[in-house]
């Protein structure tokens, strides 16, 4: 059966055997590297894609058709134009915050990388506190989006990133309250414990109720937090034009929109991880030969799965919904989701206690 | 939802420190045009807007001046695009008015179907960019579907999609369609299955009726004194249905009624909207099966000219009450001709009704005062 | 009583934003109900309206004959001067002076497709077409001549 895992290993064994430990090691360091750039101009490309083509298909067009079949190449066309435009800096902007502002949104994005399981033993960095790593990381993408907003010197940009501020800050409180509660019933913060835990069943049938409101308000609160609609206020079209964004051009702009598909990315894979059990294929009690057959399926197109289940259901909330007002996204957050979610967080103490999960 | 009074008294204890001036347009994507717009803020809360006009002044009124009364009927079509059929139906009223040109049944009739459909048109685009300027896309591609149909029917009978200019003085410019009647009932059947699909998706959706109601408020004491007709006074509760008060061609004949709402917010905006595409889809089923044949024209003289004097007509489009003003010296063009654009009474209550509210309540009530740009700058 | 309130506010926006979900995924699972045009590729079968106002022109029979008297009716009906008239006297077999129209001149870049130059033709020797692919890289080349080079007036068309 093809198998990551066996590649890694190989791969290992190999740099092992012909250089020392600590050359080996800077070599692995190279490879990952190279594979994370390259796993992010992939996903830039496929997902703005798969973007353009679900909104179609939801608003009753065809989408890209033109470039290549079924449009196939519409983004690395897109890609190209916008490689060869001219990357304007505004006269009176603070240059060194606003060439720097888009990379710092692309660093965070590759350091939530290191702890994700890709699949069965497949994981750059298996880090004992993986949940507690990403959510500090992930708000950290605030301080990117802040500084492009005050460098741009636009007026459209600066309530851009003011409302971004607010918002990531509150809205990581209950994406936070919602990893928790996975945290509670797996009593780890490992990813690979995570995962395993969930050999059984995932968390989203096991874990009862809660876990299902859990996966609810994770949904909903990195929608907010990756800015996108109904949450998109921070770019806000009808409102601040491009918010943040607005003075930016060329290659820099399109560090911001890929930023934005790694962060979704990123989230998503989180969500499947935590929720959906990674890469762990779907089991169901005791049906030894239906578990037998999912077994055979990679752990790979597993996590893929699923996690590109979840990049679905966040663009299909945003050709759905309209946006909401800067005040009553506080709200939510403040009135609806903390309550909700540490009302669910107690719930699910209770039920990691007495053992009523599966 | 919060109160907004309290929010106005909470700004206006504030100094001048801490202004922001922001000038929204002419390019931008929710003024629909080029329109712009120097609002001040105070942080997210909007102290004050100054509508900046003139981008797209073409003087359209100095333009007729030196055009026959046959020719200016053509020119209104580009003010207000949206409901150009509308238009063209108050100059040929004046014109038939001041020179007392009988306009047979068929014409009447077909003039009333089209308006109405027109009406049903203007809305239609405007629920789409409404909902639009709220942040939903997919609803606009939802309501260009049915007005795609209403734009065939009008490329079939008038033979343009948006300025049609179907109506000559005494009647209209050629016959129906032989489709007509069949391609509008489609039309009908396709509308009543398709407004669910609004109300999922727009009006019944929790963010949307919190992103309208109780935003924008417009008394009706204010929506008199500002001269606002149409569907933003209606919404008030001001009954100004020109078609009701001053029915013009069968409107008369036909049953309908005339929306009102109380709320005077956004969201009763909306509604008023919404529910006067029903009550058009009403008049049009009263009609489509009883257009009398005969002459679409009625006999006029080749050169036309208006009796010395005033002249003044009205007629209800999708957006308010469209008046034409016209002084004669008994010639072939008009002295002076003057256009009364509901779109420009409408704009003028921006300033009362957001000052306090947020940048995004600003997009809910400009959204729902439904501004055509070249409507108002003519 | 206030946590009933709350909870009833959840339960009805969530259903409601459910209900618009069903209807976008509705459409997003049906591909038969897409509208799109694609309209360079489908020009062979693409139907305009017969009355469809593209552009004003002016229709020769086989014999190259054309019935325009160049009585000017649609240039003084052209709100914009769209239309141009330039007419020259033709002397006829029997030595009879007759005038013709030399060249129509028509601006499209001026022209609004009102429609009153074909209204007001008495001879109805010009009417609009369908047509409504106009673009060209040289402004100049949207001033036609209707007229085709070495057409004549139709025998018996006063």
């Amino acid at each position: 059966m093809f198998s990551l895992e066996g590649i890694t290993t190989n791969v290992q064994d190999w740099l092992l055997m012909k250089f020392n430990p600590t050359m080996a090691l800077a070599i692995e360091c190279v490879i990952v590297i190279l594979l994370s750039i390259s796993l992010f101009a992939i996903l830039g490309l496929v997902l703005v894609l798969m973007e353009r083509k679900v909104a179609a298909h939801i608003q009753i067009r065809l989408g890209p058709n033109r470039v290549g079949p079924g449009g196939m190449f519409q983004t690395v066309a897109d890609t190209l134009k916008l490689i060869m435009k001219e990357g304007l800096t505004p006269d009176k902007a603070d240059k060194f915050l606003f060439n720097l502002a888009p990379f710092v949104v692309m660093m965070v994005g590759m350091l939530l990388l290191a702890p994700i399981a890709f699949a069965k033993n497949f994981q750059i960095w298996d880090i004992n506190i993986g949940v507690l790593y990403i959510s500090s990381v992930s708000s950290l993408s605030v301080i990117g989006i802040l500084m492009a907003g005050w460098a741009s010197n636009n007026k459209y940009s600066l309530l851009g990133a003011m409302r971004s501020g607010a918002q990531i800050v509150s809205y990581e409180l209950s994406a936070g309250f919602a990893v928790l509660t996975i945290v509670v019933l797996t009593g780890s913060l490992q990813i690979s414990e995570i995962v395993n835990a969930q050999q059984n069943g995932w968390w989203i049938f096991k874990g009862h109720i809660p876990a299902v409101i859990a996966f609810v308000l994770y949904i909903i609160a990195v929608t907010a937090e990756t800015n996108r609609a109904p949450f998109d206020l921070a770019e806000a079209e009808s409102e601040l034009t491009a918010g943040f964004h607005t003075e930016y051009s060329g290659m820099r702009f399109a560090l911001f929109f890929l930023a934005e598909y790694i962060n979704i990315f990123i989230v998503c894979a989180i969500g499947a991880t935590l929720f959906f059990g990674g890469w762990m294929p779907l089991h169901i009690g005791n049906w030894e030969a239906f578990n037998h057959i999912m077994d055979y399926i990679p752990s790979s197109v597993w996590f893929m799965g699923k996690t590109f289940f979840l990049i679905f259901l966040i663009m299909w909330f945003r050709w759905t919904f309209p946006r909401l007002r800067v005040d009553q996204l506080l709200n939510l957050e403040w009135k609806y989701l903390l309550p909700i979610s540490l009302f669910n967080l107690l719930l699910v103490a209770v039920i990691a206690i007495l053992g009523w999960h599966f | 939802m919060y109160n907004q009074t309290e929010i106005i008294k909470d700004t206006s204890e504030l100094g001048a420190d801490g202004e922001l001036v922001i000038n929204m347009g002419p390019q931008h994507p929710a003024t629909h045009g080029v329109l712009h717009l120097v609002v001040t803020l105070n942080g997210e809360t909007i102290k004050k807007i100054e509508p900046h006009l003139g981008y797209i002044h073409r003087s359209i009124e100095k333009m007729c001046e030196s055009l026959t009364y046959r020719q200016f009927i053509y020119v209104t079509s580009r003010m207000d695009y949206l409901s150009s059929h509308i238009n063209n139906l108050g100059c040929a009223l004046l014109v038939e008015k001041g020179m007392q040109i009988e306009v047979p049944d068929r014409a009447k009739y077909v003039r009333v179907i089209l308006s109405e459909l027109t009406r049903i048109a203007s809305h239609e685009l405007w629920l789409g960019a409404m909902a639009m300027d709220l942040g939903a896309f997919t609803p606009f591609f939802y309501a260009f579907r049915e007005r795609e149909m209403i734009t065939d029917i009008m490329e079939d009978t008038c033979g343009a999609r948006l300025t049609m200019n179907y109506i000559v003085p005494g009647g209209l410019m050629y016959d129906l369609h032989p489709d007509f009647q069949k391609k509008v009932k489609a039309f009908i059947t396709q509308f009543k299955s398709k407004v669910t699909e609004y109300e999922d998706l727009v009006t019944n959706n929790v963010i949307f009726q919190s992103r309208t109601k109780g935003v924008g408020i417009l008394s009706a004491e204010d929506a008199i004194s500002y001269g606002c007709t149409g569907p933003v006074a209606r919404a008030s509760g001001v009954s100004c249905d020109i078609r009701k008060i001053y029915p013009y061609e069968v409107y008369d004949k036909v049953e309908f009624d005339e929306v009102l709402e109380t709320a005077g917010d956004s969201f009763a905006r909306y509604m008023v909207r919404v529910k006067e595409m029903n009550q058009s889809i009403r008049i049009i089923e009263q009609l489509i099966d009883n257009i009398p044949e005969g002459d679409f024209v009625g006999k006029t003289k080749n050169v036309l000219k208006l009796p010395k004097g005033e002249f003044y007509t009205r007629v209800e489009t999708a957006r308010g009450e469209f008046g034409v003003y016209v002084v004669s010296e008994g010639g072939t063009t008009p002295h002076r001709i003057k256009f009364r654009s509901p779109g420009f009474s409408n704009l003028s209550v921006l300033n009362h009704i957001s000052v306090g509210s947020k940048i995004g309540d600003l997009m809910a009530s400009m959204g729902t005062l439904d501004l055509v740009i070249p409507d108002i700058d003519r | 009583m206030f946590l009933k309130e709350y909870i009833t506010d959840v339960v009805t926006g969530v259903t409601s934003l459910l209900k618009g979900m069903r209807k976008t995924g509705y459409y997003f699972t049906h591909p038969k109900e897409i509208i799109t045009e694609q309209y360079p590729d489908n020009r062979a079968t693409l139907l305009m309206s017969d009355r469809f106002k593209g552009e004003v022109v002016m229709p020769h029979d086989a014999n190259n004959e054309h019935t325009c008297t160049g009585c000017t009716a649609c240039e003084l009906a052209c709100p914009n001067g769209t239309i141009k008239v330039v007419t020259k006297f033709e002397t006829s077999p029997e030595g009879k002076k007759k005038k013709a129209i030399d060249t129509l001149v028509y601006r499209l870049e001026l022209c609004t497709m009102c429609n009153l130059c074909i209204v007001a033709c008495p001879s109805d020797a010009i009417k609009m077409a369908p047509n409504f692919e106009h673009s060209v890289f040289d402004r100049t080349k949207l001033t036609k001549v209707l007229n085709q080079p070495g057409s004549k007036i139709r025998e018996g068309i006063e």
